[in-house]
């Protein structure tokens, strides 16, 4: 019943930090609620898809349909919380500043939720087509199926009170920082996902170039115990990491600073925009 | 804007398969029956790319996963899959299929 219940609630650990932060990083933002509970909606719904069309998709590709689909899962989510990011650095000051208030401009504030709600449905998605498939294989397992079961669910609910954890958590920084917060948390999130995505590229044949592994912690933080898995799920924390996934890493931190900076208005605007 | 990182995803990919495809592989497989694997030792040569097909001979889905290994792959029930991995250093290298660690525990060892 452990086993079941740690296994699960490592999977939706992963999710829920990333529900958690997106919560956190939208504080004060109309409508959130219902994009976040849409993509957590779609996520399930696309989860029992995947686990449902589990042969297929691996399958696909001659083979490597379900690495490429998790790294294009991961990629498009990459790719969403940089825009995330750099729209940030262009509207965080305005976002702070009026925290209460209905500051931003209505369209552009949806789309910017709809990228969230998008991250937050295939955080789901990965992290929930495996819960389903574990849960699946107990259930049709039959024998000491209803112990494991229980175990299984128990780690949904401890997960789904991570989640909130760290969303009161976030929500206990102070307004002026938060962003900030928010804004280092979604950056090393994005470079974990990428560097992810590197193995599964790796795993298929795609990417194997640098492949080596650069060094070996698992004697120190095993990144199956729950510190490493929260850390892989927080900041992309991996055991044994290849070159390939290290330079990939350091190069989305790169490019997040170098997005944000562009994005980031002139004083010019700013002084346009808060009048 | 979906479209293009599809788009764009697909072109990496097609770009990437054309340089990998060339280094493959020895073909080798393990067989996963009532939650263990046969042969629980896999012996593989070192420093090549190594293709192993996982058989799953149950009938509920397992997760082929190794940290050392670098993969994680689910297997359907009652079908196969195939990883790959390495160039390895000698060396042993432990994997599992993680929706049933307890019995499902095996290692590859290169040489």
């Amino acid at each position: 019943m452990f086993g079941a219940l740690i296994i699960v609630f490592r999977e939706v650990i992963e999710a829920g930090l990333i529900i958690g932060i997106v919560l956190a990083a939208t504080r004060g933002v109309p409508g959130r609620g219902q994009w976040v509970t849409f993509g957590v909606a779609g996520g399930v719904l696309g989860a029992c898809m995947v686990a449902g069309f589990a042969g297929a998709i691996s399958e696909a590709f001659s083979g490597s349909g379900q690495e490429l689909l998790n790294a294009a899962v991961l990629g498009i989510a990459v790719v969403m919380l940089m825009w995330h990011n750099a729209w940030m650095a262009r509207h965080g000051r305005e976002m702070a500043a009026e925290l209460s208030k209905v500051g931003l401009e209505v369209s552009e504030g949806k789309r910017h939720l709809a990228a969230l709600a998008l991250v937050v449905g295939l955080a789901v998605l990965r992290e929930g087509s495996e819960i389903v498939l574990f849960l699946y294989g107990i259930i049709a397992g039959g024998t000491s199926g209803s112990e494991l079961l229980a175990g299984g669910l128990l780690g949904l609910g401890g997960g789904a009170v991570f989640t909130a954890l760290t969303y009161l958590g976030l929500l206990a920084i102070p307004s002026r920082y938060i962003f900030a917060v928010t804004t280092v948390l979604i950056t090393l999130l994005a470079a974990g996902m990428a560097a992810q995505a590197v193995k599964f590229l790796d795993q298929a044949g795609f990417l194997t170039i640098l492949g080596q592994t650069l060094w070996d912690t698992s004697e120190w933080l095993p990144q199956s115990g729950i510190l490493g898995s929260l850390l892989h799920a927080m900041i992309g924390y991996s055991e044994q990491p290849t070159g390939m996934q290290v330079i990939v890493y350091l190069s989305v931190l790169g490019l997040m600073a170098f997005l944000m900076r562009i994005a980031a208005p002139s004083r010019s605007f700013q002084v346009r925009s808060a009048s | 804007m979906k479209k293009f990182v599809f788009a764009l995803a697909f072109a990496a990919a097609a770009v990437l398969s054309t340089s990998g495809v060339v280094l493959a592989q020895e073909a080798l497989s393990v067989t996963i029956k009532n939650h263990k694997f046969d042969p629980t030792e896999v012996k593989v040569p070192a420093n090549k790319r190594v293709s192993l097909t996982v058989i799953n001979e149950d009938p509920t889905p397992e997760e082929f996963e190794s940290h050392s290994l670098k993969v994680e792959k689910v297997i359907p029930g009652k079908s196969k899959a195939t990883v790959q991995f390495g160039p390895l250093k000698a060396g042993k290298y432990k994997f599992e299929g993680e929706f049933n660690s307890k019995t499902a525990q095996g290692m590859v060892i290169a040489e």
